[in-house]
């Protein structure tokens, strides 16, 4: 590890001396590098690590008076009141059926959208296409969900459009379908950028090749684009599997409301009412640092199957 | 170039078909909004059809009361304060730790951008966090947006790329000279890595205008709101008219209409400015998706 190399055979030298030795002479010969970097180094201290050791309060009674050292310890029984209701069975259902549905369709769209923009031949109607669906991406999140909501109350245009007249998002089966249609919508453009970058990067020669030997645009695409994509496409749906516990709070905390709760309701959200709503500290801090452990060991598999398969890592 | 056979050019006319559709999927939405936020109140109340082809009547009303209505502006302001201050608090700590976790001679080099890394891949939740930023006092500050906030670590990657790209041998000839590593950073490293910088200030400032969740989280005081609580306010939880200051009947049709001039007003300087961005935003993807 150590890379100090600014003197020819000091590394030799120096891999026989203590640690803090050696830190103590990396230190001064660097020390303009680690005064530039020490206030990002507090900041992930403050922001980052404090809370890892703050989540310590899962296993206790934690009273914010007596302080995180002060309160009482009780060991895994936050825990065990969470697995042994019949809610932490409906947040799993939920948070797992909306992240593979979106997983699920997220990935098809995008690929088959890259592709279609990339056997366009007016490349300046390509470019119209890619300038129009990349814009969703940038309106914010509280604009598209407030849209949403105008479009599907009872008087809506999509309401209107499906010929009905009740509040759309009041009726719990149609939370998952509206959740994942709006995040194509706004998603769709941006996410194809990627695989159309892996597009324009396959070997144009294989084409020329391909036209030769008589192949059609159709079996080109079968032929040669699907495949020469296939190590992005991989890498990402690996990567993406790795999050599926991992669905954020931000856009189901803006689409749902009570009476949906039953399929709408995910850890994130759990976590959010219980903990702040609630000021229920111990035990949301249980539910989040459940969903924070599987997050991890989910990722972890996923680079692990990520590396067998294509040699690629993300560390 | 070979002739198309027919089969191709039936393909050509389709795929282009499918696209336009698209477009025009993606647009209608936005220019609905327009359209409603255009329209005069009562007659749009009283509208049956679904698709709008245009504003329902004509009407600058919506405008004129958002315009009136100052929680909008104070709102901006906040946001606005966030923007500038955030975005340049982001882009100095961001190119500092990229620059110094791209240095070969760092005895800590690997253990540090270690340690960063993992907090991508694990966080204490969501509690824990907001107890800290509690605790040191940031409740209903600006700074609670700006500080727990003050890094993203995918940003920083982007960074440390860029300046993996430069030349060993730019760094060697400053060093000669005497020069120490922050008067190398500011005056040869950073304008080599000055594309870079822009994708990260659009990335960084995009994000401090959209973002709505820790201000939902930190902010209790109206005056403080930024822009997109207050649209939250007012286009998601179902706010009254008499919330927003509308008292009598005949201004309780604008309730609906002013929902989406808000929208407008504060979508558009960010869709104004995208089309000319939009290189850079896309850059930043490629660069990014190297390292995910």
């Amino acid at each position: 590890m150590a890379k100090t190399k600014t003197v020819i055979g000091s590394a030799a030298v120096n891999r026989k001396k203590p640690l803090w030795v050696r830190a103590k002479r990396d230190v001064t010969r660097n020390w303009d590098l680690y005064l530039i970097i020490l206030p990002i180094l507090v900041f992930y201290a403050i922001f980052h690590y404090a809370p890892m050791y703050g989540a310590i309060i899962a296993f206790e009674n934690y009273k914010p008076a007596r302080g995180i050292l002060g309160s009482e310890w009780v060991g895994l029984e936050n825990f065990r009141t969470f697995f042994g209701t019949y809610y932490f069975w409906t947040l799993l259902r939920n948070t797992l059926r909306i992240s593979f549905t979106s997983l699920l369709v997220h990935f098809p769209t995008e690929i088959l959208l890259a592709i279609l923009i990339n056997e366009l031949r007016s490349k300046r109607f390509a470019r119209v296409v890619q300038t129009v669906t990349y814009m969703p991406h940038f309106i914010s999140l509280v604009v598209v969900c407030g849209m949403v909501l105008q479009f599907t109350k009872s008087n809506g245009i999509i309401t209107k459009l499906f010929g009905m007249n009740t509040p759309m998002l009041n009726n719990p089966n149609l939370f998952l379908p509206i959740y994942v249609v709006s995040d194509v919508w706004q998603q769709v453009g941006w996410g194809s950028i990627i695989y159309l970058a892996a597009l324009t990067s396959i070997d144009q020669e294989l084409y020329e090749a391909a036209e030769i030997d008589g192949a059609g645009r159709f079996k080109q695409t079968i032929y040669i684009t699907l495949p020469g994509i296939l190590p992005t496409v991989t890498v990402l749906f690996i990567m993406r599997i790795g999050k599926v516990m991992s669905l954020g709070s931000d856009k189901v905390l803006l689409l749902y409301n009570e009476a949906i709760y039953d399929k709408a309701d995910v850890f994130a959200t759990y976590v959010y009412r219980r903990g702040i709503e609630n000021t229920d500290w111990s035990y949301s801090s249980a539910v989040g640092l459940f969903n924070s452990v599987i997050n991890l060991a989910l990722v972890v598999t996923a680079n692990t199957i990520s590396r067998r398969v294509n040699q690629l890592s993300i560390w | 170039m070979r002739k198309m056979t027919k089969g191709e050019k039936i393909f050509n006319v389709f795929n282009v078909l499918i696209l336009l559709a698209l477009v025009l999927v993606t647009l209608y939405p936005v220019l609905y909004v327009i359209f409603v936020s255009f329209s005069e109140p009562m007659k749009f109340m009283k509208n049956t059809e679904s698709f709008l082809l245009g504003p329902v009547g004509f009407s600058l009303k919506s405008y004129e009361f958002v315009f009136k209505y100052g929680t909008i502006w104070s709102g901006y302001l906040n946001t606005i304060f966030v923007v500038v201050v955030g975005t340049s608090i982001n882009m100095v700590l961001t190119i500092g730790a990229a620059y110094v976790l791209s240095r070969r001679q760092l005895g800590a080099r690997k253990f540090l951008t270690v340690a960063i890394l993992f907090t991508r891949y694990f966080s204490g939740g969501l509690i824990p966090s907001f107890l800290i930023v509690r605790n040191i006092g940031l409740m209903n500050s600006l700074w609670a947006l700006i500080l727990p906030v003050a890094v993203n670590t995918f940003n920083l990657v982007i960074m440390r790329t860029a300046f993996d790209g430069v030349p060993e041998s730019m760094e060697e000839s400053a060093k000669l000279d005497g020069a120490n590593q922050l008067t190398i950073l500011v005056k040869i490293m950073v304008p080599l890595v000055i594309p870079t910088i822009a994708v990260l200030i659009l990335y960084y400032g995009v994000y401090h205008w959209n973002s709505w969740f820790n201000a939902h989280l930190y902010i209790r005081k109206r005056n403080k709101y930024p822009l997109q609580l207050i649209l939250r306010e007012l286009i998601i939880q179902n706010s009254s008219a008499n919330d927003v200051g509308l008292s009598s009947d005949d201004d309780a049709f604008l309730s609906e209409t002013i929902k989406y001039s808000t929208i407008v007003i504060s979508t558009i300087p960010i869709l104004l400015l995208y089309p000319f961005l939009q290189k850079y935003f896309v850059k930043g993807v490629m660069v990014g998706a190297v390292k995910g």
